[in-house]
């Protein structure tokens, strides 16, 4: 009964918050053209990489991947590396081993680290736990066209500071201009030159901002080219087989119908 | 089976009798897709056969999946992503299963409304239409349950505003609600329960489905003209009908190709349209979303449920009568199940004695409009609940039950039919003439 109030209690607190933040501006997520982006978009192997160097270098220190096993980073389809780099990069972790009682340098088995920051959310998912615009008047018709809009929330985030911040209760706020609300926890974490790209690529805010969130993207949804191959493949095949029966259905039915006499 | 006459299996070989003394499958089976069918029937006959396929579909994708889930709290969501990451082709698995169900409630509508059009629950069909809303109230409780799974923030969250409705009925609400819940609050308990029922609730769709097909094979199909098949003798009938294989298998199975081209481009190219990104989000007691909404195909229930507030007359002339014991809560509660409850008595509350609304002049107005209302319905429970969408839903609730309550017995009674064809033959007739009769 107890946990039950409890639950209530919180529940109304944040619902007349989120109330509060939804009043806000929701509307300021740029529209960013990622090349993932309609049924034949792929990810880019090379901005995968940089993502990966940008959520390594920065986003790591307080958020983990805890759902992503280390060894798809060596998959087709995703930053792909090769396996020795697979197996380097992972020994940059470590993990606590059960058998050995333990901590050993994580394997290309292990999974990534979770968050180290326990305020700081997992970004396993955050790519498709995210939203763009949804209107105009909640009838979605806006995602339909320009796709969910998670990897866009994140460049927005990222690259929508203000450098103003304010003090509440002892908590250090940001403003934001895409985060719900307009203050966010979480300091800026770019600035631009926070990495030096391997392929020379200038690693300005707004660079680092879509290659970090193509990377969460990916690290999201790894199968997404697995899963448009399956999809164009479906809708071939049984295109062909609508033809087919379509045929097939006019030969059957042409002696009942006879001439068409109205239309 | 009784019903309109036709050939019946004859076995011939020596196997064949031997059989057909002890179990006459085959000749079931023969009676059964060779059943005569009018006609004329329509594009919109076409969503029984989809809806076979759906269930399906959902069973088997479900019962793979069910072979790699956890039914725990602490690691449903893990499990549901190693699904996604690990298991062969389970991302594909995952995303026809969650949009099969969409498929799945888009096909199902699209078929009540036909029946509500047709005046296909018109007598003799109402079992058809009984079994048809209870096969319709297992879907949506399969359905609600299976969204919990995940163990998303829309699960838990959905499953604890939906299981609160229990909570609202007088006296026994807050233990019947524990009860359900198996504990104070949605929890451990409760996901394995679900897991459970979402298991056993497909095949008690599946009897159902089979029953509902009795039914409708016993009674013969409704078409569009509303008129019965002719029966006087089998040489009649045939006038009227076509056996249903193969005419009427090749035209269903031809449309829902085209369907599942569609289906198969959504789940290929955008599967997570449909879903709610906050379930992305593991489940967490402690933090609620801002918005809890429930899928798209509870969205009109859930606008009736909401719409009735403690400032609404009616709400408050029923608290007032009953001492209190009915709040706005329970009376959200009684409208939404009343809202089917009507939906499912429509064929004792539907007093013409035309069947099909395409000779009801004014029928057809108060039936699209309740389209309209249903699709107004389904926006609204979107909508946060405040200004304006809430007088939107309390309009569209009352629409909803007047139709079915006070439109429907008063224009059996006013309204004027339009003249039908005497015959099935007569309206095929009228659009295809026979190539050695020609029509001029």
């Amino acid at each position: 009964m107890l946990k039950k109030l409890a639950i209530t209690a919180v529940a109304a607190l944040t619902l007349s918050g989120a109330a509060a933040l939804a009043a806000g501006g929701e509307d300021h997520i740029k529209d960013v053209a990622f090349s993932f982006e309609g049924p034949f978009g792929t990810y880019d192997r090379n901005q995968l990489q940089r993502g990966l160097q940008v959520y390594t270098e920065v986003c790591s220190s307080c958020h983990g991947l805890k759902y992503v096993p280390l060894r798809t980073l060596g998959d087709e389809g995703g930053p792909q590396l090769p396996e020795d780099q697979v197996r380097a990069y992972a020994e940059n972790y470590e993990v606590f081993d059960a058998e050995l009682d333990d901590y050993r340098a994580s394997l290309p088995t292990d999974h990534f680290p979770g968050s180290g920051d326990p305020n700081a959310p997992d970004l396993s998912l955050m790519a498709k736990a995210r939203a763009g615009f949804h209107g105009p008047y909640g009838t979605g018709i806006n995602q339909l066209f320009k796709g969910i809009g998670g990897p866009e929330y994140i460049v927005s985030i990222l690259t929508g500071y203000t450098d103003e911040d304010k003090d509440e209760a002892g908590t250090l706020f940001y403003e934001n201009t895409a985060f719900p609300g307009g203050w966010i926890a979480m300091a800026a974490p770019l600035y631009g030159d926070d990495v030096e790209y391997a392929d020379g690529t200038e690693a300005t805010i707004e660079q680092e901002a879509e290659d970090v969130a193509a990377f969460l993207m990916w690290a999201a949804e790894p199968k997404m080219m697995d899963r448009k191959q399956a999809g164009l493949t479906g809708v071939i095949l049984l295109t062909v087989l609508a033809v087919l029966l379509y045929l097939t259905n006019k030969r059957i039915w042409a002696p009942i119908k006879g001439r068409k006499t109205t239309t | 089976m009784s019903g309109i006459p036709h050939d019946h299996y004859e076995p011939k070989t020596g196997a064949e009798k031997w059989l057909h003394r002890r179990l006459p499958i085959v000749s079931l089976l023969y009676d059964t897709l060779m059943i005569p069918t009018p006609r004329n029937l329509n594009w919109w006959w076409i969503w029984g056969i989809v809806l076979a396929f759906c269930l399906v579909l959902q069973i088997v994708t479900g019962i793979v999946l069910a072979m790699h889930y956890t039914p725990h709290v602490d690691m449903a969501f893990a499990s549901v992503e190693h699904i996604m990451r690990n298991v062969n082709g389970g991302h594909m698995l995952r995303y026809l299963h969650a949009n099969g169900g969409s498929l799945f409630f888009l096909a199902v509508y699209i078929h009540i409304f036909r029946g509500l059009y047709y005046g296909s629950y018109k007598a003799p069909r109402e079992i058809t239409w009984i079994i048809g809303m209870l096969i319709y109230l297992c879907m949506m409780g399969t359905a609600f349950m299976g969204y919990v799974l995940p163990w998303g923030q829309m699960s838990f969250w959905g499953a604890t505003v939906i299981t609160g409705l229990f909570g609202a009925i007088p006296f026994i609400g807050d233990a019947l609600q524990t009860w359900l819940l198996g504990g104070p609050a949605v929890d451990n308990a409760t996901l394995n329960r679900f897991f459970s029922l979402h298991y056993l609730l497909p095949f008690v769709i599946a009897a159902l489905v089979v029953v509902h097909i009795w039914a409708f094979h016993t009674t013969g199909n409704n078409n569009p003209t509303g008129v019965e098949v002719r029966r006087a003798s089998k040489a009649e009938a045939e006038k009227d009908t076509l056996p249903f294989w193969p005419y009427f298998v090749i035209k269903d199975l031809f449309a829902m190709v085209v369907i599942l081209v569609v289906f198969f481009a959504i789940v290929g190219f955008m599967p997570n349209y449909l879903g709610h990104p906050d379930n992305y989000i593991e489940a967490n007691p402690l933090v609620t979303p801002p918005h809890i909404v429930p899928e798209w195909y509870f969205l009109p229930f859930y606008a009736i449920l909401r719409a009735f507030t403690s400032d609404v007359w009616v709400v408050m002339a029923a608290s007032w009568i009953t001492g209190g014991i009915i709040n706005a809560k329970f009376f959200g509660v009684l409208a939404m199940f009343g809202s089917i409850v009507v939906m499912a008595l429509v064929p004792w509350l539907d007093t013409s004695s035309v069947r099909s609304g395409r000779y009801r002049p004014m029928f057809k107005w108060w039936f699209w409009l309740m389209v309209v209302d249903f699709v107004v319905l389904m926006w609204c429970g979107a909508q946060p609940a405040e200004p304006p969408y809430s007088t939107i839903s309390l309009i569209g609730s009352a629409y909803w039950f007047a139709y079915f309550l006070v439109i429907l017995p008063v224009l059996g009674v006013i309204e004027k039919p339009e003249a039908q064809p005497e015959t099935i033959e007569d309206d095929f007739k009228a659009h295809y003439g026979k190539a050695e009769t020609p029509a001029e």
